[in-house]
Formats: C-alpha cells, structure tokens, sequence
C-alpha cells in the first residue's frame, strides 16, 4: 500500500489486519459481478432486486473494509445512509412488484414490456 | 367660402359609402338608393355654392390646409385641398353627371341582390375621384388616382361570380398599375427636382426652368405614362374596352365623369410643367392622335353596343390629348365637360336599351327600338349627333377648337384627327341605325317584353340630352361671333405658363375663313359618314355578319382589335408567366430539396432510434450497464 501523506497515519484494529484490504476488494467485486449478472440474466423481477441489492452490499462492504483500513469513520456513514435509502427504495420497489403481480400474475419482467414503441 | 363646406364635397360621399357599406346587409333597398344617391347630389349642392361663391370673390384660387399629413427631413406634404378654375369644373361635372349615374342607377340596378354593395362603391369611387382633383399637391392626386384604380377594379368585377369578368377587372387594375408606376416615378422625380409636390410651388419654381430643361421633359414624360394607363391611350388602352363587364352606369360613370378624364386632367393641372416641355407634348399629341384614330377604326366593326362605346372613349380621349398636345388646354377640357354629358347619355342610353332587352347587348339582335323606347331614342339620337360633331350640338365646338389647334399646330395630326371624326360619326350612326332602326331582330320573348325604362333612369336621359344639346355654348368660337366663356374663365390656370413659354400661348393666327373652312370640313365629314352609315344600314338594311361568317383580311384584323390583345397575351403575359414559372420551380426545386432532405433525416433517425425502444426491462438495464462501463472507462482509464 501507499502511504497517503494526507491521512495522518493511524493504527488499525488487529482483528481487521488478519485480513489483508485485498480479500475485501476482491469479495466485494465478485459480490458485485455476480449482482451484474443477476440483473441481466433472470427474467424474475424479485430476483432482479435481490441481485441489487446484492451490488449495493458489495459496494457498502468495500466503504466500510476502506473506512476501517483509513480509520475513517465517514466512509461508515456513508453506508447508513445507502442502507436508508436502499431500504426506501425497496419498500416503493415491492410495492410496485406486488401491484404487477397482483394484476397480471406475473413478475415476469419478458412480459412487461409495454414500454415500447 | 368656409373651409367646413368644403371638405363636405368629398366627406359627403365617403360617409354614404361608409353607411351603405357597413350596414349593407341590414339597410333596406330603398333607402339604399336613396343614401347614396342624396351623398353625392349634396355634394353637388355644395360645389355649385362652392362655385358661386368662388366667382363672386373674385376666382382668386385657394388653398384650404387641413392638417401636415407627411413630414420627412425637408419634405413637408400637407393634406390641403386646391380650389381653383380647374378643380371646380371637375367638381361640377363629377358630382353633376355623377348624381345624374347615381339617380339612373337605382333604376337599373334594382333588382340586383347586390344593390347595395353597388351603392357603397359608387359613392366610395367619387370620394377617391373628388379627392384626386380637389388634392393641392401631386401626392393627394395620386391617393385618389389609386382610389379609383381600386373602384374600378371593384366596379368592373361587380358581377364577380363570372370569371370573365374578374378577368377584366384584372387586367383593369393591371394595366392601370403599369401607368401609375410612371405617375410615382414623376412624383419622385418633381420631389428630387423641387423639393415639394405642392402644386403651388412646384409651379412657382417650374417657372424658372428653361425650355425644353431636360429634367422636366423627364417629369413631363413619367407623368404622361401615367395619364396613358387611366386615360386608356396607347399603348395601355386594351382595358377599357374590357371594363365593359360592370354594370352599365359604371361604365358611364368611369367613361364619362370620372377616372379616365384623370389624365386629362392632370396634364392641364401640371400644364407650366408641359408648357415648358413641348418636345414631351409633341409625344402626348402623336400619341393621342395615333390613339383616336386606331380606337376609332376598331369602334367600325363592333357589334356589342357597350364596346363601340367603350372604343370610342378611347379615341375621344385620344382627341383630348391631341388638343393637350398643341397647348389646347382648354379646348381639351371643354372636350372634357361636354365628353362627359353626351358619353354619360350613350352608356345610360345602351343601358336603358339593355334593360329593354333584358340583358341583350349584340346590336345584331336588336333593331327596331325606336317606337318601343321613344325617350332612349330622342336621348340617344341628341347623344350620337353630339359626338358626331353636328352643329349646334356641344360636341361640335368642343371638338372643331381641338382640331382647329392641331391644325395650327401639325397638319398631319389635323388631317388624323377628321379621318377620325369621319369614323367616329360612321360607327355612333351605325349603333344608331342597327339599334333603333329597320326591324326587330331578337327573339320573341325579347320583343315581348320590350319596353320604356322607369322614370329613375329616362329622367337622366333628359337632363343629359339637354346638356348634351345645349353644353357647347359655353364655349362658342370667336369667329362665330360667340364669346369663349370656358376659355375666359380657365385662363388665369396658365399664368404661369404663359410667362415661361410666351410662343405657345399666342393667340391663333387662322383667319375667320380659314376657321370656317376648317368647320366646314369636319361638319362635312360627319354629314358624309352619316349618310354612308343610313344608306348602308336603313335603306339597305344590312345587318353586320354573325360571327360565324367568313370575313375578309383586313376586316378580320379590324374584327379582332388588330390583335393587340393576342400581341400583348403573347409577349408579356406569357412571357411572364413563363418566367414566373420557371423561377417557381426553381425555389421550389431548392426549398423542397432542403425541406425534404431535413424531412428524411429526421425521420430516418428516428426509425434508427425507435429500435432501441424495446419495451424489454432487460435490454434498458443491460444498456445502463454498458453506459456505466463506458463512463468508467473513460473517468478512470482515459
């Protein structure tokens, strides 16, 4: 790693340096990766939005690994207010899929596809 | 003279038009008539108080300002009205023969659905006509001279679900438009030249010219293409024939009163200008002789009783402006006032003949009318010897001081002018005979129906016929121991021209025997052709040929007006038309190709874009992605 000489240099708590910031990235990105294709492979709606919320932990996870390497606690803020808004957006984001469901019986995202020209 | 009074003259009439026009669909007929007709003899009243009291002050002329109209840098254009010798002569006859038409034409017009629109333009057409000679400068003339360009238009077009006679309103306006283009361009020329159109003024300094200054030649020139167009002469006459479309008491009203005595007019209004251009009045002569004398020949052969009149309008305004050209300034607007009375019978009386013969107007077809239509016969006969130039009647006099001047002046001209005077009683005889004379030719539900016109239209007849008779002496020749009261009365008009060319206002030098002799000839003349034209048409009784029969060369071309209107078709409408037709095909051809071509972009693109509208979630989120990628790749790699 290289020193950034604007961070004054803190300790890092033992128990966080078992783990090298590497492993993070790396979950963190395959996390993500496997999100991508969750939401662009599955026809499923409900499916589609665990696979982001799956981005959207991975990206929290790699704030957090960060905050805790840099001892940076706004890094961890940040991570609430994504859980918050994360969480409001999955309440509108049911419902919607609820509604769908309720009228067509049917979360199939091939067949709401009357968006189109 | 109150200023108040005056400005009545024209308000009268502008105010019938503006009360007949706007409730024309509410007023009821007869108070239509009576509106309109009441407008203009009030004005009528006031000119002839106006007159009066014009003489008993001492024919001082007078300027009455009404307000600065236009105001630019140097130019100052008051809107002021003239009052002087020659604009109440045109006032008196104007609203005089103008009530006379307006009288005659409730009677004639009286079933036409279009009554009252008929009224509100008669009335709006002597408001532009008293303007353009009441106007104290060049730029109130020419408000007035496109006035009645636009009634005209709007009068010969009456009947406007006829497209021939659209045509003919068209060509009118037309026509007059390329002769008031000449008038503009002689205003512009008197304003760059004195720096006023103040006729005033203008004069006043006209004076200081030279003769033969070419800057006034110019002015005289542009000026006279504009009397060419509204006077109908050479070569823009082929109009006026045309404008016989409208309803009869128009044709009397533009013929005999009123617009197309405006070049007339104007020439003898701007006469210092033209007297100091004699090369300019050399032109206005030759090319009114030349007119009188090819209208004239065209009048033989007609057989529609409108156009023979129509063609010798023509020629009797040629004569006019024969009598202008040799400095005849008031033998030509005698020939003015007594045109006026005796031409306004002739349309009034084929107007009454007309209606007799519900709408027939091919002379072929009539005959006989005489003891069916006693008034319009007496009327028309009184009319058709007036023209002719038979003494004592007022065109004899008015006519024999015009070509006693041109005799002075050219004998060439003079001799043109009797071979016009002999055509001229040839055809008015001819219509005389073919239409009152012989047997009746029409069909039998015509004769039938045959009959004298209502009082409205032969009380006009008789005033006319009177005016007609007894109009020339006002004007009696010197040499028939007469006095000149029109000549006496106009000559203060050209104080200033005498000053500036002093040879061309010597008095005549003809003889008494040589006027007599002169009298003689035009007398004969008009004796001769009456004869030729009662022996052809009564004892022989001939009728002219249908149109069917073969006709020889010449009369085939006489016919066919010599073809001027085929010539004029031909050279500059299509040649116009032409160009105007390629130029439209090439901007079309530019503006399509750009309009179009933006036209298939757009929508190609946008067929191109619509693809990606694919309604499917999947396809919207994989292109977030691709466009998250490409965002990152260019923020992190590039």
């Amino acid at each position: 790693m290289i020193p950034n000489p604007n961070i004054p240099e803190v300790s890092i708590p033992s128990v966080i340096q078992n783990i090298p910031l590497q492993h993070y990235l790396i979950l963190s990105t395959l996390l993500f990766v496997i999100g991508i294709i969750g939401v662009l492979t599955r026809r499923n709606a409900i499916i589609i939005f665990m696979s982001v919320e799956l981005m959207l932990n991975a990206a929290n996870l790699l704030l957090i690994a960060f905050s805790s390497y840099k001892s940076d606690p706004s890094g961890q803020v940040f991570v609430f207010f994504i859980m918050a808004v994360a969480a409001a957006e999955v309440a509108v984001g049911l419902a919607i899929i609820v509604m769908i469901y309720r009228n067509t019986r049917n979360t199939d995202i091939g067949f709401l596809n009357k968006l189109k020209w | 003279m109150s200023a108040s009074l005056l400005i009545l003259i024209p308000l009268l009439p502008l105010i019938g038009f503006l009360i007949n026009g706007i409730g024309f669909k509410t007023i009821p007929k007869g108070a239509v008539g009576i509106i309109g007709t009441l407008a203009v003899v009030a004005s009528f009243v006031i000119s002839v108080m106006t007159f009066n009291d014009f003489l008993a002050s001492g024919s001082q002329p007078l300027v009455v300002p009404l307000f600065d109209w236009i105001s630019v840098g140097d130019l100052r254009i008051p809107f002021s009205f003239q009052i002087d010798q020659l604009s109440l002569l045109m006032l008196m006859i104007i609203t005089g023969v103008g009530s006379l038409i307006h009288i005659y034409s409730i009677g004639y017009m009286h079933h036409d659905e279009g009554f009252g629109k008929f009224f509100a333009y008669l009335n709006l057409f002597l408001f532009f006509m008293l303007l353009l000679v009441l106007g104290s400068n060049y730029v109130i003339m020419f408000i007035g001279w496109e006035g009645v360009g636009l009634c005209s238009y709007l009068l010969i077009g009456f009947w406007n679900k006829n497209t021939n006679y659209n045509n003919a309103a068209r060509k009118a306006f037309i026509m007059n438009r390329v002769g008031d283009l000449g008038f503009l361009l002689g205003i512009f020329t008197i304003i760059a030249t004195f720096g006023s159109v103040e006729y005033t003024e203008v004069f006043a300094q006209a004076s200081s010219f030279s003769l033969e200054d070419p800057v006034i030649v110019t002015i005289c020139l542009f000026l006279f293409i504009g009397a060419m167009g509204k006077s109908a002469q050479i070569p823009l006459y082929t109009w006026l024939p045309d404008a016989m479309a409208g309803p009869t008491p128009v044709s009397a009203l533009i013929h005999a009163a009123t617009m197309v005595t405006a070049g007339i007019y104007m020439v003898i209004r701007s006469n210092v200008l033209y007297s100091l251009a004699p090369s300019a009045l050399e032109i206005v002569g030759v090319i009114g002789g030349l007119t009188a004398i090819f209208a004239a020949s065209i009048g033989l052969l007609q057989n529609d009783i409108k156009k023979v009149l129509a063609y010798s309008t023509v020629s009797q305004l040629g004569y006019m402006f024969m009598g202008l050209g040799a400095m005849a300034y008031s033998a030509s607007m005698f020939h003015v006032i007594t045109h006026a009375f005796f031409k306004a019978l002739l349309f009034l009386g084929a107007g009454s003949v007309i209606h007799a013969m519900s709408d027939e107007q091919d002379i072929r077809n009539m005959g006989g009318l005489r003891k069916k239509l006693p008034i319009t016969f007496i009327t028309f006969l009184i009319a058709t010897i007036a023209i002719a130039g038979i003494p004592p009647f007022a065109g004899f006099f008015s006519k024999d001081e015009i070509l006693a001047h041109v005799f002075e002046h050219n004998k060439l001209l003079w001799v043109i002018g009797v071979i016009g005077s002999l055509m001229t009683s040839f055809y008015m005889f001819r219509l005389l005979f073919l239409t009152f004379f012989g047997n009746f030719r029409g069909t039998h539900e015509q004769e039938h129906h045959l009959h004298e016109s209502p009082a409205s239209m032969t009380i006009p007849l008789v005033i006319l016929a009177i005016l007609s008779a007894i109009g020339g002496f006002i004007g009696v020749p010197e040499a028939l121991h007469g006095s000149h009261h029109l000549a006496e009365f106009m000559s203060p008009l050209y104080d200033a021209a005498r000053e500036a060319n002093p040879a061309g206002f010597a008095p005549t030098t003809l003889s008494h025997s040589e006027e007599y002799l002169l009298m003689g000839v035009s007398v004969a003349v008009a004796l001769i052709s009456a004869v030729v034209a009662y022996v052809m048409y009564v004892q022989k009784a001939s009728v002219p040929a249908p149109d069917s029969a073969e006709k020889s060369g010449l009369q085939r071309l006489v016919y066919n007006k010599y073809y001027v209107d085929e010539l004029y078709d031909n050279v500059f409408v299509k040649s116009t038309k032409t160009l105007s037709n390629i130029l439209y095909s090439f901007g079309e051809f530019f503006i399509d190709l750009f309009v179009n071509a933006a036209v298939r972009l757009t929508s190609f693109s946008a067929k191109m874009l619509r693809k990606t509208q694919t309604g499917s979630t999947g396809d919207y989120v994989f292109a977030m992605v691709l466009g998250i990628v490409a965002i990152l790749f260019w923020k992190l790699l590039l």
